[in-house]
């Protein structure tokens, strides 16, 4: 019984089965605000869930920092407080998992093709996305590329070079982190590190000479 | 001596705290700072304290447990700093907080960080001599207020607080106009020792008889930290070596001076014979010492806790809750989020 936690663009919250049956799951579409909806989730989706927890699934973006972050010190201190492991999945991932799992009812996927960029918003004028190819073996989504930044302007040239079409994501469910993180561990694969997926470094200037006060 | 068991989670500026307590005594007080990755910027840079805080809050609610050998199971609730503080900072406490709580089944309680300085003091062995009201100084490098408490769980005041720079602020941008590295307040301390603290008379901030109406109690430490950077540039333009020890002693003497002051002024006006002194910058020789003396030519009792317990710290925020527990306050519910700018009037939310 898998949890899965999601706060990369909005917040989601979902408990899953191991063969992907959906339990409880629970969501805010707020872009912001999960420090504040994290908890009432979580509550509704435990007490929902009769069967004991085994494992959490984190999504590790890439999202917003101040968001993401949520997400992940939730994951990870739910699951100390239950003894359970964290298991690490790239929001992407999910989201093209859940495509691949209902891709003909996709608006603007060819549902014959497998192969298509998941794209979200990165905040300063840059996008972060992925391309995937279909599922592999293990019933995990093949990706081909990133996650990686683009600036906002390049990003429908950089994906006619890889010759794919792009699926702008709105959210990430936590029921697709949380199958993710199920199909992960049943194959014995690891498939995210388990620090957050930042692709920036923090936006500071190191102190320089310091500015005049006077004229 | 007994009392709730609580776990306190501190995440509003730069120091990852996990503090737990039973009722009123300590138990454990684990704190991970990224002081010195923030050295490299020359100061607290947000961004950077968050990704910390996410790093740190596992290996170091671990490490609180086994140093006051308890384990999660055995706690009675769990304690969060809501704000003010940080925004980015606080909210990966309020996640935390808010799972943890909700994976043990156990109450949260959401506190207010100032109000936790004030209530480090209850840790300290000889707590029954903590009696209200009191005044309450508290000055970090976020924060530099002046307060009134009647009743620790119920009823603090804000008198007044810094109108742009916190003091501790002030201690490192000085201290880089000086050349010195971060984080300000030791170095500056230490570059004062050989100074003379009367050499320059450096301005105190909103200390006019016109500020007395309206900021009498407020600090500003903006002016100075010009005032200083005006004057270095001066001798540097002139080709005059910059004498380092004065300048640092005389402006630590205004900081000191000024804060004291209004302190004193607060206990005089108030009719309150009693200072608590909490926040980072207290681990300041001077202030200490100017504190203590000119307190006690005016009659009143200060009173500080342990440097351990005045910088920023998850024991301090467990033992609020504490009190609040054993005051028969109930839990927060779990829509609170972080409040960068929390009143210090809402001691709970
Ligand atoms: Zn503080």
């Amino acid at each position: 019984m898998f949890l899965g936690i999601d706060t990369s663009l909005g917040t989601s919250v979902a408990v899953v089965e191991d063969d992907g049956v959906i339990v409880a799951e629970a969501s805010s579409e707020n872009p912001l605000g999960h420090a504040e909806v994290i908890g009432d989730l979580l509550a509704r989706v435990v007490a929902e869930s009769s069967a004991p927890l085994t494992h959490v699934a984190a999504g590790m973006g890439p999202g917003p920092f101040t968001g993401l972050r949520v997400g992940i010190a939730a994951a990870r201190a739910f699951a100390l407080g239950r003894g359970l492991p964290v298991v690490p999945v790239v929001s992407h991932d999910a989201v093209a998992l859940g495509v691949l799992l209902r891709s003909a009812l996709v608006d603007g996927l060819d549902s014959d093709s497998a192969r298509f960029a998941v794209v979200t918003d990165a905040r300063r004028r840059e996008f972060a996305y992925s391309v995937y190819d279909g599922l592999d073996d293990d019933g995990l989504p093949v990706r081909e590329v990133g996650p990686a930044l683009v600036p906002r302007d390049d990003l429908d040239r950089v994906l006619a070079d890889l010759d794919v079409p792009r699926l702008d994501a709105a959210s990430v469910p936590a029921t697709m982190v949380a199958l993710m993180g199920a199909r992960s561990v049943a194959a014995g694969r690891e498939v995210a590190a388990s620090e957050p997926l930042y692709l920036r470094a923090p936006d500071v200037t190191v102190g320089g000479a310091r500015k005049r006060v006077g004229s | 001596m007994s009392g709730p068991l609580v776990l306190g989670i501190e995440t509003s500026c730069d120091e990852t705290g996990i503090g737990i307590v039973r009722g009123r005594q300590l138990l454990s007080n684990t704190i991970a700072s990224s002081m010195d990755e923030q050295a490299r910027y020359g100061g607290v840079v947000p961004e950077v304290a968050a990704r910390a805080h996410l790093e740190a809050l596992q290996p170091s609610i671990e490490a609180a447990l086994a140093e006051a050998s308890v384990t999660l199971d055995d706690l009675d609730a769990v304690a969060v700093t809501s704000g003010p503080g940080l925004a980015g900072a606080l909210m990966v406490g309020v996640g935390a907080a808010k799972a943890l709580a909700v994976s043990l089944g156990k109450p949260l309680y959401a506190v207010n960080h100032l109000v936790g300085h004030i209530a480090a003091d209850i840790l300290t062995e000889d707590a029954d001599r903590l009696e209200y009201p009191t005044v309450a100084l508290l000055v970090s490098g976020g924060h530099t207020s002046l307060l009134l408490v009647r009743d620790l769980t119920s009823d603090v005041e804000l008198l007044g607080e810094t109108v742009d720079d916190a003091a501790g602020e002030a201690f490192d941008k000085v201290a880089r106009v000086l050349g010195l590295p971060y984080p300000g307040g030791p170095e500056i301390d230490r570059a004062a020792a050989e100074g003379d603290p009367l050499a320059i008379r450096f301005p105190r901030g909103l200390s006019r008889a016109s500020d007395m109406v309206e900021h009498r109690y407020d600090f500003s430490f903006s002016g100075l930290k010009t005032a200083v950077a005006r004057w270095v540039e001066q001798r540097e333009d002139a080709g005059e070596p910059v004498p380092v020890a004065d300048v640092a002693a005389s402006f630590r003497e205004a900081v000191v001076d000024v804060l004291v002051t209004k302190a004193l002024d607060a206990c005089a006006r108030h009719g309150v014979p009693r200072l608590l002194l909490g926040g980072g910058v207290i681990a300041n020789r001077r202030l200490r010492d100017v504190a203590l003396a000119r307190a006690k030519a005016a009659g009143v009792t200060v009173r500080i806790p342990p440097l351990s317990l005045c910088t920023d710290n998850g024991a301090m925020i467990a033992a609020l809750a504490a009190e609040l527990i054993s005051a028969g306050r109930e839990p927060s519910t779990l829509a609170f989020g972080a409040d960068s700018t929390l009143p210090v009037t809402e001691i709970q939310v």
